[in-house]
This record gives structure tokens, C-alpha cells and sequence, in this order.
């Protein structure tokens, strides 16, 4: 009787498989030969550009930077941000001053338009309009920033306690994000700014942040437990590693890219959010703050028929912004996720 | 006394609303320090299940697991959580079917490597990825300073798998299991991986119980081989006896179904009749009757018993293969 290893074992290597074929022409290897070159080069490049650890992160990064919708939301995301920055060195006036030059011009059916010192002209209150438009962007960019990762903080907390420990707990905070998800978002959050007894800027903040915590909670809580059936996870669990650190360093660590890519979305959502508080007069009552949201829906929809502009200039800043930080929130959920790795 | 000592194991899946199934049927077995054991059988037999309930990874929920798994005395299953969370990994490991999701995909290898010395070794990170580093060079990947800092996708198949061994044999346990080590991989990776296993287990002294369904895998490497049938120990001999003189009709056919080099050419490959999902309960008679050539009367009438064979193995059949036929 014959062994079975052998018929199990390794195929007997194929005498003559590294000979060139019979009946190919010397062209053909030729041929070949070249296009077997190039394939060799690239991948000789593509094996130093992978040399070392290149952690799942950094991939990402390498990948958002060949999409050009990356390119360009990160385009316009980075100028805002330059913008927000550099407000002082690049806003030609103080944006709280009211000019004389401006104030004598204001009548209730006029308001100066551009000027050699005023390229966009007065606000109602003859204040440099450009310059109000620049420091808006900080305000917005801080209301956005700061709603977003207040929701994803509180978000991922949620999130990830339903998800590591499951059972009642699970039931009860996913409970509770249903009730918060089954209201309209905005109409949550005018429900919250209301219930403050003095509406600041914080007010608002918070309420758009309150707004984004039922959706990070769900999504982290969903691949929580989709890492908590995976196999490396049962293989940490026969390594007995301990249960905080299969939380903290094998399920949280993995399920954390779709949070961040919804949190990119969200911050588009956050200054919308934002921006329609002030509108409706729930906003900062701060008159002298710059914020698009609030210029769009006091000074726009009041002069409106005076000077369309004062509504046009934040409307369109808040759209491209917004518009910015979702095209980059689409291509990082493209980067991230691991079937389009090439 | 035997390292691991498994008697009347059972695993009973259930679950609200529907039957209860037992998935693992009184498996009793030993495994001698170094020795290799062998659990084989089709999908579904309940060889799986047998391990995760050994190293008391099944989740409490639906599942019920009765028997005694005692290793080194000390029955696994009666152990507080946190006694047996020390235990794995130290004392016994495991090794899994598919190297790539069996590792965690955002550490890099020399972390994974270096988190088990950590835990169960309580060396510092910087000592435990240094023992990581020749842990890897033991089972033979290549460059291991360079690997310590690499991510499992960037490493291929075969080597993930060596690095799950690196990893599972990392606190020298005295009992490693391993299940399916090798489906996932190819056939050439596979007889690099089972030549590793073999050397590794010879070198350490670790006992090895293989979880397989590939005679070729048993036939190389195990000492001792349990067939299983729908969650029962159906055939248990030494491998040789095995191989020669299949005495079950299931482990007969089983052989009878590796193709072979010296069949004559155009020679259909044997089968077996029906499928895993056409047995009966062992409580009616033997679940294989249904798909056995060699059925009897009694095989109808309640399950056969385990009984010694004159070679030293057990055989659950009441008309066996005669020893005189060898299997082809």
C-alpha cells in the first residue's frame, strides 16, 4: 500500500516549465521581455514606497491623495481653515468697527456697496462687510470643529460601551439614541437651544453636538460587534488577553474608521446645523460676532430686497464649505475602506 | 497521568424557539505530553466545537457544556473565568483556520508577538519585542527586525500563519491545539507550515492536538487519530493502524475517497453516499447508517457502544470493515 502523505504532498515540480515554450518566436519573448521589465520596475517601486510599516492610516493618506475629490475638498477645506487662521493679517478692516464713511451712507433702503476701501461694501451697521465675511469663517469653522468632536467624543462613548458590553446595557443606550434619532435633528436642536436659559454660542455648540451623538453611537456600536464575532478577536480571547484590552486595543481600534469618516460628514452637517440656529435667532446673541449663519439670517433676510448680498456672500461661503468637507468626508470613506485596497 | 484528559464531553447548542442540537456527543480522548492527536472529520462533525469548548471560548449564551476536560488534573471547565483567561495562551494555545482574520489588522506583527510575553510573561514592551524578534526567526520568517514593525496585510499568507505559531508558542505551553491550521493556505505553504509544526512541537516538547479534515495532514504528523461522526468518536487508533486497517466503514470510505498517483487512469474517485445532513440521532441507532454500506439490523436499533479493538484503538460499529481488507 502506498503512503497517503504522498499523494497529499507537494506537486513534483514540472520538468522544462522554465524553458521558453516551443513555437514562441523570438519576437514574442522579446516582447515580453519588455513588458515583464516595466511590470518589474514598478513593482520594485512600490515595494520601496512599502518598506517599513505602513499602518492602515497611512495607506489611507496615500490613496486620499491620488482622488481628485479628495484633492479638491482638502483644496477647499484647507483654504477656509488658512482663512480662519490668518483672519486678523488677512481682513483688510477690524470687523466690529463701524466706519464713518459707511454710517453716513446708511438710510433704511440704502446700504453702501463696494468701494475702493470696502470691496464688499457695508453690513447694516457700516461695518467692513469682507472683513466680517473672513472672521466668519473662524466662528463657523470653531462652532463646526468643536460640535463635531464634543458629538464624537460622547458618541464613541456610548458606542463603544453598548457594543463591549452588550446585554442591557446595549438595550438601554440603543434605546435612547432611537428616541434622539427619531426626532428630526434640527428639531432636536432647537428644542435644546431653547430649553437654555441664556443662549451663547455654547448653547449652540452643544445642541448641534447632542444632534450627532445617536448616528457615532449606532455606527461605533455596529462594528463593535460585528469585531466582537471576528476571528482575531476569539484568537486574542485564546491568548487570554484580558477583556479591557480586547475593548480597548482589538475592537475599538477597528471599529473606529467608520466614526471618522462620518465625523468628516457630520462637520459639513454641524455648521449647517449651526448656521440654521442663528438663522431662526436661536444663535449667539453676540451682534458683534461674525458668523455666516447668523449675517445670513438677521442682516440677509431683513435687507434682502436692499442689498441681496449680505445673504448671497455667507449663503455661498456656507455652501462650499459644507460642500469641502463632504467631498473629503466621501473620498476618506473610499481611502478607508479596506475592499478598495490596491 | 495525561496532559489533557477529555471525558463525556458534550456541547449542546440551544437555542429559544428551536431544538436543542448537540453538536458534540459524549467525545471522550487523552493526549500524552508531546504526543500528537488528531481529531478528524467532515464539516459539521463537531471537531471545532470540541476545541472551543476545551479552551472555554464557546460563549456562555445557547451553549451548554457538560464532561470533564481535565488538564493536568485541574478540570478546565470548572475554572473562575480569570483562572482560565491565565491559562490560555500560557498553558494552552491555538492556533486558527485563516491566518489573515485571526490577526489584528491594525497592530502591527511585533505588537501581537510582543502582547502575549506582556501578559502572561510581565515583560516591559521594549524586552518583549526583542523576545518577539527571535520568536519570529524561530519559525523561520525571514528579516524578523524589518517584520516587527509590518502590518498582516503586508505579509503573505504563509508567513502570518508562522506568525500565529510565534505567537500561540510564544509562552511555551504544554498544549497547543491547532484547527485547520492549514486550509486557508496553499498546498506548498501547507507542507512548510505542517513540517514547522511538527519540528516546533518536537523541539518544545508541546503536546498537539490537530483539528483537521485532511487524512494527508494526519497521515504526516499525528500519533493518535479520532474520527468523528456527528459529534461522536466513531474510530480511535494509533495512525498507523488507522491508515492499514480502517475498521469503520465512515474512516474506510474517507480513505477510499483520496485520489491517488497509482489509480488507473479514468478510474472514478469513490464517494461516499449522501451528505453530512443525512444521519438520524445517535438516539435511534448509528448516525452514519444512513449512508453506510455495511448497514445491519442493529445499527437501527440504538447507538453502537465504543468498544476496544484488538489493536489497542476503539471502534463505534456494530459490523465493521473486516481487518483483513486493507484499504484498497
Amino acid at each position: 500500500m502506498s503512503d497517503p502523505i504522498t499523494q497529499a504532498g507537494t506537486p513534483a515540480p514540472r520538468p522544462g516549465d522554465d524553458k521558453p515554450r516551443p513555437g514562441m518566436s523570438e519576437r514574442s519573448i522579446g516582447l515580453l521581455g519588455d513588458r515583464k521589465k516595466a511590470r518589474l520596475d514598478e513593482l520594485a517601486r512600490a515595494s520601496a514606497a512599502d518598506r517599513g510599516g505602513i499602518s492602515l492610516f497611512r495607506d489611507a493618506v496615500r490613496r486620499l491623495r491620488r482622488n481628485p475629490v479628495a484633492i479638491v475638498g482638502a483644496t477647499i477645506v484647507g483654504l477656509f481653515v488658512l482663512m480662519a487662521i490668518f483672519a486678523p493679517l488677512i481682513a483688510p478692516h477690524d470687523p466690529v468697527q463701524r466706519f464713518d464713511e459707511l454710517t453716513k451712507n446708511l438710510t433704511v433702503d440704502t446700504i453702501p456697496g463696494a468701494s475702493g476701501e470696502f470691496p464688499l461694501g457695508s453690513d447694516p451697521l457700516g461695518r467692513d462687510f469682507l472683513s466680517r465675511m473672513i472672521y466668519g469663517a473662524r466662528q463657523t469653522l470653531f462652532v463646526g470643529v468643536l460640535a463635531t468632536l464634543i458629538g464624537l467624543a460622547l458618541g464613541v462613548l456610548i458606542g463603544a460601551i453598548a457594543g463591549a458590553f452588550g446585554g442591557w446595557i446595549d438595550v438601554v443606550l440603543m434605546r435612547l439614541t432611537d428616541v434622539m434619532l427619531a426626532l428630526p435633528s434640527l428639531l432636536l436642536a432647537i428644542t435644546l437651544v431653547a430649553m437654555a436659559s441664556r443662549s451663547s454660542q455654547w448653547t449652540v455648540i452643544f445642541a448641534v453636538a447632542i444632534v450627532s451623538v445617536p448616528i457615532f453611537a449606532r455606527l461605533l456600536r455596529g462594528s463593535m460587534l460585528a469585531q466582537r464575532e471576528s476571528d482575531h478577536v476569539l484568537a486574542a480571547r485564546a491568548l487570554g488577553v484580558k477583556e479591557r484590552n480586547i475593548v480597548l486595543r482589538h475592537m475599538l481600534p477597528n471599529s473606529l474608521t467608520a466614526v471618522i469618516v462620518q465625523a468628516t460628514l457630520t462637520f459639513a452637517v454641524a455648521i449647517l446645523d449651526a448656521a440654521a440656529l442663528s438663522f431662526l435667532g436661536l444663535g449667539d446673541p453676540d451682534i458683534n460676532r461674525a458668523e455666516w449663519g447668523l449675517m445670513l439670517g438677521v442682516d440677509g433676510q431683513r435687507y434682502f430686497e436692499v442689498r441681496p448680498e449680505l445673504a448671497y456672500y455667507p449663503a455661498l461661503a456656507i455652501i462650499v464649505v459644507a460642500l469641502g468637507f463632504t467631498l473629503l468626508g466621501e473620498a476618506m470613506r473610499e481611502a478607508i475602506d479596506p475592499k478598495n485596497r490596491r | 497521568m495525561s496532559l489533557l484528559d477529555v471525558r463525556d464531553l458534550s456541547v449542546v447548542f440551544q437555542r429559544r424557539g428551536e431544538r436543542p442540537f448537540t453538536a458534540v456527543d459524549k467525545v471522550s480522548f487523552t493526549v500524552e505530553p508531546g504526543q500528537t492527536v488528531g481529531l478528524v472529520g467532515e464539516s459539521g462533525c463537531g471537531k471545532s466545537v470540541t476545541s472551543l469548548a476545551i479552551m472555554g471560548l464557546l460563549p456562555k449564551r445557547g451553549n451548554k457544556v457538560t464532561g470533564e476536560v481535565l488538564f493536568e488534573d485541574t478540570d478546565l471547565l470548572k475554572l473562575r473565568p480569570d483562572d482560565m483567561r491565565d491559562r490560555r495562551g500560557r498553558e494552552i494555545s491555538m492556533i486558527f483556520q485563516d491566518p489573515l482574520s485571526s490577526l489584528n489588522p491594525v497592530i502591527p506583527i511585533g505588537v501581537q508577538v510582543a502582547e502575549v510575553l506582556e501578559r502572561h510573561q510581565g515583560r516591559d514592551r521594549k524586552q518583549a519585542l526583542r523576545e518577539a524578534r527571535d520568536l519570529l526567526d524561530a519559525v523561520g520568517i525571514p528579516d524578523p527586525q524589518r517584520r516587527l514593525s509590518e502590518y498582516p496585510h503586508q505579509i503573505s499568507g504563509g508567513m502570518r500563519q508562522r506568525a500565529l505559531i510565534a505567537i500561540a508558542l510564544a509562552c511555551k505551553p504544554r498544549l497547543l491545539i491547532a484547527d485547520e491550521p492549514t486550509t486557508a493556505l496553499d498546498v506548498t505553504i501547507q507542507a512548510q507550515i505542517l513540517t514547522l509544526l511538527k519540528q516546533l512541537v518536537d523541539e518544545t516538547g508541546t503536546a498537539l492536538v490537530m483539528i483537521t479534515h485532511d487524512l494527508g495532514v494526519v497521515a504526516g504528523l499525528c500519533d493518535t487519530v479520532n474520527v468523528l461522526y456527528g459529534g461522536k468518536v466513531v474510530e480511535r487508533a494509533r495512525r498507523h493502524e488507522l491508515f492499514a486497517h480502517a475498521r469503520h466503514p465512515y474512516t474506510h470510505g474517507l480513505l477510499n475517497s483520496v485520489p491517488r498517483l497509482d489509480s488507473p487512469r479514468g478510474e472514478r474517485l469513490h464517494a461516499i453516499r449522501g451528505s453530512v445532513s443525512d444521519n438520524i440521532p445517535w438516539a435511534e441507532g448509528c448516525a452514519f447508517a444512513p449512508r453506510c454500506d455495511n448497514v445491519v439490523d442493529a445499527c437501527l436499533e440504538g447507538p453502537p457502544p465504543l468498544e476496544p479493538t484488538a489493536t489497542g484503538g476503539d471502534l463505534r460499529c456494530n459490523n465493521p470493515v473486516s481487518e483483513e481488507v486493507a484499504v484498497r
